[in-house]
């Protein structure tokens, strides 16, 4: 059997803390695997070496935020055959997203010397809103164990295995009494996207909803229970405007709190 | 009880249950009973040097669970956890098995079967019920399943009866408690007034030969009466209660009720009581690869029917709107289960009003489907 020619995979950052690129260098015990798998052509968080598309896989962090950046991933776009966005920058925004409920030349006056020389959208939004995205990998950051899981099924031609379900299921998969029910504790997870394995009920603290709305997230209902064991109008603004404050069905239930 | 009374039946103190179950760690097993942990009465495995909690009370409503420790010296004044037993014999993940690529092609390596033996100690009547439908299904029935067997059938049964329901619980509508019936190897009943004393009665010869290995005393009149009355008090201090007459007719002609779009607003398809409910058996399955693509693993994963994936098929999610899945659920859980397996899917136990962080209670939502049913349509003034 003759060697094959190793795929090739790309990474690119837009605005975003890096997270969730060091997720893969954080893969460790993977990291070879992965590096004999594929050919790394792009991978500024990992080599200075940048091979020239087209690439296989590209993997797109970050949230586009600047006329720049909104060419940018057209031409990302253009020389990858497979595109997947990692994270709750890429996916929905990410938490630069809250500039979407304000003026963002307002914050530019405050924070810069000489706010005119600033070219920033008025908007933090997904890479979905932009280009094609062949798959979405959700999470701030995302899991190491799906990141692996999304590369092995590309790998080797087959379907994922990544739920859209809600953190409830992981949470009672792995035994964790719910926080909500058995001692009142604020919970985004019956509306949150699996995937991070229900780590924060299992320190006895409530969802943060840090993978985002998950398939059929009811955030209505979600808000009515909250209000139940005593959060206000502004504790539900604030909880359902986090990382991904600029997902569809947050961003609209934040505002149905907001306006009260 | 058909036997006469005190025939069978004999008095532990609190140092005879837990000579007990030495006795069944000696005889082999690994015991798992109530522990509580994170704010609830959990089951899980106990360490020898564990003794099972004491003056543990718990407070049940719909979406809420608190409980109050340090009470009393009683064992068993409490109502069930979150979690059923199912998780012992069906655990929530489970790796089917490992196929590794050589240079002849596969090879396949069947996942690990749970070998040991499990002691269940504090079985509630609702959760022997539970098992027997589990049993219906995996262990006797068309689809038997060789893991659910491997571990069934070595499980040894120590049974409470339920002396103290809590208010989410409706296991006298549905027939199977407080009293355990059958299903048990030992059932216990809790009658001490201070210092812990319990009526012990064996269902098996294995629960005889435990029993044989216990300092005991024969239960006399008075002790079967307290049992006696303790069971009735049970009986009718339930919290909910169910009307289950004719109740899979009259469900399964709500088809196009607008009620469920109603349970819907409150329904977040989260799920939690399809993991909660200890009938409820769906799985997915799900293969994982290497990078390298030389060993393959199949998953079997707890799933629910409030999940789009459980419906997808060619073209997508047949149940696509919440109301679909909340209707899936509670008609499959109390009308097509008597079609498919010729008896309700419901055992009375109340998780699944007690853990739905939106506090949907089935035994209400039955009312008002029955109520809607029967309502006759008010006369033009």
């Amino acid at each position: 059997m003759g060697e094959r020619k190793k795929p090739t995979l790309a990474v690119f950052k837009f605005a975003s803390c890096d997270g969730c690129q060091l997720s893969l260098l954080d893969c460790e015990d993977e990291l070879l695997a992965v590096a004999s798998e594929v050919e790394i052509a792009s991978f500024l968080e990992a080599s200075r070496a940048v091979a020239k598309g087209p690439y296989d896989l590209t993997l797109v962090e970050g949230s586009i935020t600047t006329p720049h950046d909104a060419e940018r991933i057209h031409q990302i776009r253009r020389v990858s055959r497979t595109l997947v966005t990692i994270g709750a920058c890429a996916t929905a925004g990410g938490i630069q997203a809250l500039r979407n409920f304000k003026d963002v030349s307002d914050f530019a006056k405050i924070v810069y010397a000489s706010p005119e020389t600033i070219e920033a959208l008025g908007k933090s939004t997904p890479i979905v809103d932009h280009v094609f995205v062949d798959f979405e990998l959700r999470g701030c950051p995302v899991s190491k164990k799906q990141l692996v899981g999304v590369l092995s099924a590309w790998l080797n031609g087959r379907s994922l295995e990544v739920s859209a379900a809600s953190v409830c299921l992981e949470c009672k998969r792995r035994e964790t009494p719910c926080v909500m029910v058995a001692s009142g504790t604020p919970c985004l997870g019956p509306v949150t996207h699996a995937g991070c394995g229900a780590i924060c009920p299992s320190f006895r603290r409530g969802c943060y909803g840090c993978f985002g709305p998950m398939e059929s997230a009811n955030t209505a209902s979600m808000a009515a229970v909250w209000q139940s064991i005593g959060a206000t109008g502004p504790d539900l603004v604030r909880a359902f405007r986090s990382f991904n404050a600029g997902a569809e069905p947050f961003r609209r239930e934040s505002e149905v709190h907001e306006q009260r | 009880m058909e036997t006469a009374p005190g025939a069978d039946r004999y008095v532990l103190d609190l140092t005879a249950l837990n000579r007990l179950i030495e006795a069944v760690r000696e005889a082999g097993y690994r015991v798992a009973g109530p522990k509580v942990r994170d704010g609830a009465l959990c089951y899980e495995e106990l360490d020898p040097d564990e003794t099972l909690p004491q003056g543990v009370r718990d407070e049940q409503g719909a979406g809420r669970y608190r409980l109050r420790t340090g009470g009393d010296a009683a064992l068993f004044s409490q109502a069930v956890g979150p979690h059923s037993w199912k998780r012992f014999l069906s655990p929530p993940e489970q790796r089917l098995f490992t196929a590794k690529k050589d240079d002849r092609g596969f090879r396949f390596e069947p996942g690990a079967i749970d070998d040991g033996k499990w002691a269940f100690i504090g079985v509630r009547p609702c959760d022997l019920a539970a098992i027997r439908l589990w049993d219906k299904v995996f262990q006797d029935g068309a689809w038997a399943d060789s893991a659910y067997r491997a571990i069934r059938e070595r499980v040894l049964v120590v049974a409470v009866q339920c002396t103290a329901p809590a208010g989410t619980c409706f296991c006298l509508s549905m027939g199977t408690g407080p009293r355990a019936g059958h299903g048990f190897d030992l059932a216990l009943t809790e009658i001490g007034n201070g210092a812990p004393r319990f009526l012990v009665e064996a269902g098996t010869p294995t629960g005889e030969e435990i029993l044989a290995l216990v300092p005991k005393v024969r239960a006399g009149p008075e002790e079967i009466a307290e049992g006696e009355r303790r069971l009735g008090q049970a009986e009718t201090s339930m919290g909910r209660s169910l009307d289950v007459d004719g109740l899979a007719e009259l469900l399964s002609r709500q088809v196009d009720s607008p009620r469920w779009e109603e349970i819907a607003v409150r329904c977040l398809a989260c799920g939690n009581c399809t993991m909660a409910c200890p009938t409820c058996f769906c799985t997915t399955v799900e293969d994982t690869s290497d990078l390298t693509g030389s060993t393959a693993e199949r998953w079997r994963r707890w799933d629910s029917c409030f999940t789009l994936g459980f419906s997808y098929i060619h073209g997508g999610s047949v149940r696509r709107t919440i109301s679909a899945r909340y209707r899936q659920w509670m008609t499959h859980k109390l009308a097509t289960w008597h079609a498919q397996f010729g008896e309700t899917g419901c055992v009375g136990c109340g998780r699944c009003i007690t853990w739905c962080p939106a506090g949907i209670d089935i035994t209400e939502e039955a009312r008002l489907f029955r109520q809607a049913a029967e309502a006759v349509p008010a006369p033009r003034s």
